[in-house]
């Protein structure tokens, strides 16, 4: 059968790891290239890599930096940061990365998911959305954001959501701002209802703070992927920086006890 | 040496620092004269069908690979699109394939209209081995990476080695005597892929 993935998400900036919460003040935690090979080791599903400076630098992808990290990554990675041209993701594919990540250029053209799924197949292209809750006494429901949180759009997350898998988009991201690096769990109720709202594969980031919470989120929503940046970089009450992701056996346990197979 | 076809699809550098790590010889080939001394080919490939067939024309290497491949029984590895390649022909697009394994490339949907699963098939899912005497040898309850809409729909039961299932098995490895393709990604496939690359280059 096919099994929901468990992701660690890495957030780039200046070349190193950065750690956020709720989308602000990075803590440094290490060298990219180094937790590649960590979670190389301990066979990561997958590999989401953002890097959270280019776009708001207006800067390109940094392209050796990306070469280096497929070099290095034996499993299926996912880059994306700065990336707003056909051009840029033809390249990124072709330096060995499964998939490219498109974020504010998606949202201001969702066009532009279509031309890269021509060039490189809908499989690659991957929309990741920076969402946040509204809060106050007269506002509900979710809004979309770029740069990093700092800009807010005027879209219906579903209806959004739909726009970006007839656009072409082979997987959304949901990355939800006010639970970076909460980990107190995943906004369930978000993820069934963009679960329900489209047929294409889905990963939720932002919220998880236990191997629980990734069970959860199976239970509610199926085969999914579930990404998590603290808790595969911080080990303890104390946030003390550790490589760790979960082994095989107990990715088997999550599985079988949320999903009832395996 | 193992060289891996470098047509500008496909990670080409994913498989050298892979062999490199298994202790093999490895070289990627932008030209038929690369292809010359080659033991062991790999075709990678990602994307639409009709792009690779169109790149790897233009390429320059395609004479010289089906001599290596269909004359002198060079072993060859296609991966994903690369895989594809191998089949007459491919519900995605109009080029004709190699057609060095009878069989045409079809969608989940358009096997099983009323598939619900999401598409593209994306993550990693189990293999049923059907043939454990080559690229499968020495594995136990193997699991690889896929990333894909489209499959090998062989018309030949016994070119077909192993299947996996996603709403309906489907065949996810094949064989024609010297040539071999698998729809998964044994490069991003950890300890099983490392495994797989592993008995191919010692084929």
């Amino acid at each position: 059968m096919l099994r929901p993935r468990i992701i660690p998400c890495l957030l780039v900036q200046n070349n190193g790891l950065v750690k956020t919460v709720g989308f602000k003040s990075p803590k440094y935690v290490g060298d990219p290239i180094n937790a590649v090979k960590i979670f190389n080791e301990k066979e990561a599903d997958e590999l989401i890599v953002l890097d959270i400076d280019a776009t708001v630098k207006g800067a390109e992808p940094n392209f050796q930096m990306v070469a280096h990290l497929a070099a290095e990554c034996r499993m299926p990675l996912c880059y994306g940061g700065g990336v707003r041209s056909v051009e840029q993701a033809k390249r990124i594919i072709g330096l060995g990365v499964e998939k490219v990540a498109i974020s504010a250029a998606a949202v201001a053209d969702p066009q532009l998911l279509t031309r890269i799924a021509d060039a490189v197949g809908r499989q690659s292209v991957v929309a990741v959305l920076d969402v946040r809750k509204r809060t106050g006494l007269f506002s509900s429901g979710y809004e979309i954001t770029t740069r990093n949180g700092n800009v807010s759009h005027k879209l219906d997350i579903i209806d959004f959501v739909k726009e970006l898998e007839r656009a072409g988009a082979g997987e959304i991201v949901i990355n939800s701002v006010d639970r970076d690096g909460v980990m107190k769990g995943y906004d369930l109720k978000l993820a069934k209802d963009i679960r329900e709202a489209v047929g294409i594969p889905l990963t939720f980031l932002g919220g998880a703070g236990s191997l629980g919470d990734i069970g959860e989120l199976f239970k509610t929503c199926g085969v999914v992927g579930a990404a998590a940046g603290s808790l595969f970089v911080f080990k303890g009450q104390y946030r003390a920086v550790l490589i760790n992701y979960p082994t095989q056996a107990q990715k088997d346990e999550i599985i079988r006890s949320s999903l009832h197979v395996c | 040496m193992i060289y891996v076809v470098d047509y500008g699809l496909g990670n080409v550098q994913a498989f050298l620092t892979m062999f490199k790590r298994l202790g093999f010889a490895a070289a990627s080939a932008r030209s038929s004269t690369d292809l010359e001394n080659a033991t062991k080919i790999i075709l990678p490939g990602v994307g639409a069908f009709d792009h690779a067939v169109e790149l790897l024309n233009q390429s320059g290497m395609r004479e010289q690979l089906e001599k290596r491949v269909l004359m002198d029984k060079v072993p060859l590895l296609g991966i994903c699109v690369g895989m594809q390649l191998l089949a007459n022909g491919s519900e995605e697009g109009q080029a004709p394939g190699l057609g060095w394994v009878p069989g045409r490339v079809r969608s989940f949907r358009s096997v099983e209209p009323s598939m619900h699963l999401p598409q593209p098939h994306m993550g990693w899912n189990d293999v049923t081995v059907d043939d454990a005497s080559t690229i499968f040898a020495n594995m136990v309850n193997p699991r690889f990476y896929f990333l894909h809409s489209y499959f090998f729909d062989c018309e030949r039961p016994d070119n077909a080695i192993a299947h996996s299932s996603y709403g309906l098995d489907f065949t996810c490895a094949v064989r024609a005597d010297n040539v071999y393709g698998v729809q998964f990604h044994p490069e991003k496939s950890h300890h099983f892929g490392t495994q797989l690359l592993k008995n191919f280059a010692e084929l």
